[in-house]
């Protein structure tokens, strides 16, 4: 009963609401799926099947009782590493916290627990979130499922993976820089970055907590939908979360985009960027302007600067955020040292991989003395900048149209000895971080190796209901799901 | 601005980490790449913008200021590399 993982989770809801489906089933072909593939494609670092089965169990028994239970009950999930689950551990794909059970839920953990949402497993990621192809794991090397010698990009590789392999019908990932975006895009799933606010943060283990949003990795638009309408909301846990009406996020998806303005700024399709993703990009114009949409040439000369800003400004609160890890209280201790310094530097020399070690190089020297003004606080002008140059593509268009990334999933280990040169994956996406503002990423074709080709959708401050509208649209019109399978090809 | 190998230890000791002499031109390298990029900020004009400090432009979040029971204390303790009683244990501070 293969079939079961190919589903969508909105077709899993109706057939659970049907009784054609019970929530053991759907748990047991994720199980099976998961025994056949996860070998292949290395997607988890912790699997939790054992409990998702006793809890699939207890959700039929209380259908059956016609107890009250939520559309989601016992639909599965799969969690990034980096968002606390209590009582199973969060290792942030890292050995500074490979051995770490959280003592409470993140937030979202505890909404998705509300609605009944069953956990299959955690899934990788670069370490600490700091990375794009989720080769900087220190547990292991996730392959993408369409291409097995590729990377499934990164950080929340784990997460997009195992959606395009049908391992988990939908996941959460985070996003700080691109880091939910260039995986779905690489996978040829969707992946949501929210408005910054929009979702708690309480939970998610901080990378650069000005820039960092939980978000959801779907099959398709509408699941993407309906998992942000689980997650968001104010939490008074997390005081940068906005505390604004509840909004269904599934309610104008279906919504004419008939003269909805769509810009597309020249300098994201510039140089470095794949002239095959060009090629996607302008059919999907075509089939915007098919539906009535108005697509226009702009400029929106930010995407080199935001990555200038970005590298400075995440370092900067990465090597802030990451001072905690210092042995005492949690984490991995070094087994030798005499004094108290030497405990913190060996703890944090040896429990730290390369990426993080250089990032958090890279963040003290900007912030240290002497050198403050010249990099931090210009960076933070820079974001001002960025910002007033999307508030004025707002006021003209509904949707920005751009690519993910320069090119499609690249192969294991091209990118490993240049960290320059893995910075540059993210320069189409690192803008919307430093402008808060949501974007969302779905796949508008394939390349000539087959591998998806990603699209970028972004909207001005909370108008994710207009992004999902205008994504949804084109979804419906290419089919992409119906046309294209992974072939986990080695 | 060009990184020397001295400056690059002071940053490392600042952020409690040690770099290996083996490590240091891998490190100055690198550091120097991303550095060399952000110059290209020196042709964004600056001029008359404030800096943004977060992405939203909230102020201060104020609560009561009252205690709010953790209930999984052991959870906690769990993690801790070396205790003793309900205690995290350090190597000693003062002589």
């Amino acid at each position: 009963m293969n079939n079961i993982t190919n589903l969508t989770v909105h077709e899993l809801v109706e057939k659970l609401k049907s009784n054609e489906l019970t929530s053991e089933e759907i748990t047991k072909a994720y199980i099976d799926r998961i025994n056949d593939k996860e070998k292949d494609v290395d997607a988890f670092v912790t699997l939790t099947i054992d409990d998702a089965e006793k809890k699939a169990a207890e959700i039929d028994k209380q259908r059956k009782e016609n107890k009250e239970t939520s559309q989601f009950a016992g639909i599965p999930i799969g969690i990034k590493d980096n968002l606390c689950t209590k009582g199973v551990k969060t290792t942030c794909s890292s050995k500074m916290l490979e051995n770490f059970v959280s003592p409470y839920d993140a937030t979202v953990v505890e909404k998705l627990n509300k609605e009944g949402i069953i956990s299959l497993g955690k899934l990788n990621m670069d370490e600490f979130a700091m990375g794009s192809s989720t080769e900087n794991s220190a547990i292991k090397i996730t392959h993408n499922p369409w291409d097995l010698n590729r990377v499934p990009g990164g950080s929340s590789g784990g997460s997009a993976a195992a959606v395009a392999g049908d391992l988990v019908p939908w996941a959460l990932g985070s996003d700080t820089g691109g880091s939910i975006r260039e995986p779905a895009a690489f996978c040829g799933v969707v992946g949501l970055k929210p408005t910054y606010g929009l979702v708690s943060r309480y939970g998610l283990v901080a990378f650069a907590s000005s820039l960092d949003q939980v978000g959801p990795i779907t099959k398709d638009v509408k699941d993407n939908a309906m998992l942000l309408n689980i997650i968001a909301g104010h939490d008074e846990k997390d005081s940068t979360s906005y505390d604004i009406e509840k909004k269904d996020y599934t309610k104008n998806l279906e919504k004419d985009i008939k003269g909805i303005k769509i810009g597309v700024p020249k300098e994201f399709f510039g140089e470095g960027i794949n002239e095959e993703v060009k090629e996607q990009l302008n059919k999907a114009i075509e089939t915007y302007e098919k539906l009535g949409a108005i697509v226009e040439e702009t400029s929106l000369d930010v995407a080199k600067y935001s990555l200038a800003a970005y590298y400075i400004i995440a370092c900067a609160e990465a090597s802030s955020n990451l001072g905690r890890f210092d042995g005492i209280r949690y984490g991995y201790r070094a087994k030798d040292y005499t004094t108290l310094k030497e405990l913190y530097v060996n703890s944090r020399t040896e429990g730290f991989g390369d990426e993080v070690k250089r990032r958090i190089i890279l963040g003290t020297y900007v912030l240290s003395s002497g050198y403050y003004d010249a990099y931090y606080k210009k960076a933070q002008k820079v974001r001002t900048f960025v910002k007033n140059k999307f508030d004025e593509a707002f006021k003209k268009y509904d949707v920005l149209l751009t690519p993910v990334s320069p090119n499609t999933a690249f192969k294991i280990g091209e990118k490993c000895n240049n960290p320059m040169e893995m910075y540059l994956a993210d320069i189409c996406t690192v803008s919307i971080n430093i402008a808060g503002v949501p974007a969302i990423s779905l796949p508008a074709g394939v390349d000539s190796n087959g591998m998806p080709v990603g699209m970028q959708l972004i909207g001005n401050r909370f108008e994710e209901e207009k992004i999902l509208n205008v994504a949804y649209k084109f979804e419906q019109e290419i089919k992409f799901r119906e046309n294209h399978k992974p072939s986990f090809k080695k | 601005m060009t990184v020397s190998k001295e400056e690059l230890l002071h940053i490392a000791n600042l952020a409690d980490l040690k770099i290996k002499d083996e490590e240091i031109d891998k490190y100055l390298n690198n550091l120097q790449d991303i550095l060399n990029y952000t110059e290209l900020l020196n042709s964004v004009d600056l001029k008359d913008l404030d800096e943004t400090i977060g992405a939203n432009d909230s102020c201060n979040v104020f609560r009561k200021d009252e205690i709010i029971n953790f209930d999984n204390k052991e959870g906690i303790m769990a993690n801790a590399p070396e205790k003793e009683r309900n205690m995290f244990k350090v190597p000693k501070v003062l002589d």
